[in-house]
């Protein structure tokens, strides 16, 4: 689905990442894992299609097409979806009118009409009590004063309210307190099937716990030094990322 | 003959229309006098420096049109709150229309001056209160003052909830080439009353209209008064807008302007916070294209202990429209304990619009808290690219974004109906298809 070589990307003249090779397959749970500043959250901006990144080698293929020409709604509409580790409030557009705009946004970009309004409503309902969300919840303004918790997981109520082919979870478990986490985590899991993929970047063991990966990775210096199966995360955990720094 | 001559000259013309032993005539010369020495604001007057009334002075404008006093229905219904129920007092070219108006003597006065200035029954009130909070400096409202002839009066009683807004709505019909109009508004609102009051200037074709208006608000000890100024006129309309409010003890007043269209406009908007523990807000959104031009011109004049104001005014600029924004607030020696917070935000979404924002606070009382703030900026990238990520287009999710600046203003409007009509006019400016009931 998602096949990174050899990319190299940078920021304001400053180089973050130095060759990522990554292959993702659909029904595929990988872990991107790291110390701070070893490039996590810049490689899910570059896929997403920040403008303030710049890819300077390299390929990204999604589903064979490549991305750095696509712009970041045009990847959204391919079937990419970011949660954010810090998501904005938008004061005035509810949660509800949110999903509903950027849902029919793809559609329309898809060449259909809207979504028919009963069928958003019980979408939305379905979607919603996944996550334990309640309707008041859906009424209030984006992100607009809501707890950490809560944040993550509107996002995830977005992620499984656009249905993306490829999820990347930045940090998703930042904030979260045990319960947030697993709602978060059975939503996310919930949500997997043969034929979508995710991609969870963390700094911690625990959400990997719950939404357990086929393949870790391990991100130092913005290359991939350590891949291995969800045991190389346990590792990580009891030893810490030292043992890395000094084998990079 | 220059405007000005003009006017003052055609003031013979507006004595056959009046009742020379009225109560407020000699009120009336004075203020002719005064505006035959200030003559119009120019730009070396600190408080015009980034507003020219010029051009707008330069021309010839009819003073007493013929009006027709009817429109039909059909072709305005959509300027009124037809949703609800309210109180209408509505002008055609500066004339009363009782045809389109809804007013009412049943426990409280929703009328016209021209009655309350020429009835021997009014005459106490209109000596209590006409011309007297009104800045006397002040050349413009002179003018208005001068030429005193028509507008709303509106007296809600002691106590009295008025169960229905009061909409004051002038239409200027274009029958005139170019016309100059001037409604005086006198509102009273007396010990533990309240009111919500709605106003709106429309031309109903393109056509030169300036609009001078005088509003004075009384608001007496313990009462309520929500105020709305819906400016969203046609590009050839220009209205400068003079407010006075004053406020006694432990009253609440808000004034929101929406300034969405016209071709120039000035707000002068005074609050005169008189007894304790009132509370004043002002706020406004402002949302400009063309060449179009919107000045707020605010005051807030803490003149006793234990007040609160707040301002809050959005401004969204773009092709070449301008933006200013000056709001002086003043704390008096006694009035200790005073809260008063200025906010002033504005977006420029391209590089040929422009926007002058000034605060000044004047403070000589040592236990207040005065804060202001203003910003000029662009839409935040971050954000836009959150949006972007959820599929959404560039050019939607700027408009959402601005819409999402803009709107929250509208928080505290507390008319229902109301905000969902503004809601609904700044996302369709802003080209926001939201897909949904707003």
């Amino acid at each position: 689905m998602l096949t990174i070589e050899n990319l190299h990307a940078q920021v304001e003249g400053k180089q973050i990442l130095n060759g990522i090779d990554l292959d993702v397959k659909a029904g595929e749970v990988h872990a991107i894992m790291g110390p701070n500043g070893s490039g996590k959250s810049t490689l899910s901006s570059v896929i997403a299609g920040h403008q303030d990144y710049e890819v300077n080698r390299g390929t990204m293929l999604m589903e064979g097409e490549e991305l750095d020409d696509l712009s970041p709604e045009e990847r959204a509409h391919k079937g990419i979806f970011l949660s954010f580790q810090y998501p904005i409030e938008i004061p005035g557009v509810s949660v509800t009118n949110f999903v509903k705009t950027a849902i029919n946004a793809s559609r329309k970009a898809k060449g259909l009409e809207d979504m028919p309004a009963n069928i958003m409503l019980k979408k939305i309902r379905e979607k919603s009590a996944l996550l334990e969300i309640d309707s008041r919840f859906l009424s209030r303004s984006l992100n607009e004063g809501f707890s950490g918790g809560e944040k993550k997981r509107n996002e995830i109520f977005q992620m499984a309210m656009l249905e993306p082919k490829l999820s990347i979870l930045d940090e998703t478990d930042s904030g979260l307190d045990i319960d947030a986490l697993k709602i978060v985590a059975n939503g996310v899991n919930k949500l997997r099937s043969k034929d979508n993929a995710v991609i969870v970047i963390t700094h911690y063991q625990r959400l990997l716990e719950y939404i357990v990966p086929d393949f870790v990775h391990v991100l130092f210096d913005g290359k991939i030094v350590k891949s291995g199966t969800k045991d190389l995360a346990i590792e990580l955990e009891e030893k810490g990322y030292d043992w890395i720094k000094e084998m990079a | 003959m220059e405007f000005k001559e003009k006017l003052l000259a055609s003031h013979l013309a507006l004595e056959e229309k009046v009742d020379l032993n009225d109560s407020v005539h000699q009120t009336r010369l004075e203020s002719l006098k005064t505006f035959e020495q200030k003559g119009f604001p120019s730009p070396k007057d600190e408080a015009w420096k980034y507003t020219s009334l010029n051009a707008m002075v330069r021309q010839d404008y009819a003073l007493f049109p013929k009006a027709e006093t009817t429109i039909e229905i059909k072709k305005v219904k959509k300027y009124f709150l037809y949703e609800i129920d309210t109180y209408k007092v509505v002008f055609i070219d500066g004339v009363y229309s009782p045809f389109l108006s809804d007013t009412t003597h049943d426990g409280l006065d929703v009328c016209l001056i021209s009655a309350a200035l020429s009835k021997a029954k009014y005459r106490d009130l209109i000596n209590t209160y006409f011309n007297k909070i009104t800045n006397k400096e002040d050349s413009l409202t002179a003018l208005n003052t001068s030429y005193t002839l028509e507008g709303a009066y509106v007296y809600i009683p002691k106590s009295v909830v008025a169960e229905k807004p009061i909409e004051i709505i002038h239409f200027s019909t274009g029958k005139e080439k170019a016309l100059w109009l001037q409604p005086r508004n006198l509102i009273v609102v007396d010990k533990n009353a309240q009111v919500q009051i709605l106003e709106r200037h429309q031309s109903l074709k393109k056509h030169d209209v300036v609009t001078n208006s005088v509003t004075e608000i009384y608001a007496h000890q313990d009462a309520l008064v929500d105020y709305y100024k819906i400016q969203n006129d046609l590009s050839t309309a220009s209205l400068i807008d003079n407010t006075y409010i004053s406020q006694e003890k432990n009253s609440n007043v808000s004034v929101h302007t929406f300034s969405l269209g016209g071709k120039l406009i000035r707000n002068n908007l005074n609050f005169y916070l008189k007894g304790e523990r009132c509370h004043s807000t002002l706020k406004g959104i402002t949302l400009l294209e063309d060449r179009q031009h919107v000045d707020h011109y605010t005051l807030v004049d803490h003149a006793s202990p234990n007040c609160e104001s707040h301002q809050d005014y959005k401004g969204v600029f773009s092709e070449g429209s301008k933006g200013v924004f000056n709001g002086k607030i003043h704390v008096d020696q006694l009035a200790q304990k005073t809260n008063a917070f200025q906010q002033n935000n504005n977006i420029l979404l391209d590089d040929k619009a422009t926007v002058n924002t000034k605060p000044q606070l004047e403070i000589f009382a040592d236990d207040v808290k005065c804060s202001h703030g203003c910003t000029v900026g662009q839409l935040d990238e971050d954000a836009l690219f959150y949006l972007r990520s959820r599929g959404i287009p560039k050019k939607e999710a700027k408009a959402l974004m601005t819409y999402a600046f803009a709107n929250n203003v509208l928080e505290s409007v507390e008319l229902p109906v109301l905000k969902k009509r503004i809601n609904k006019l700044i996302a369709k400016k802003l080209g926001v298809n939201l897909g949904f009931d707003l």
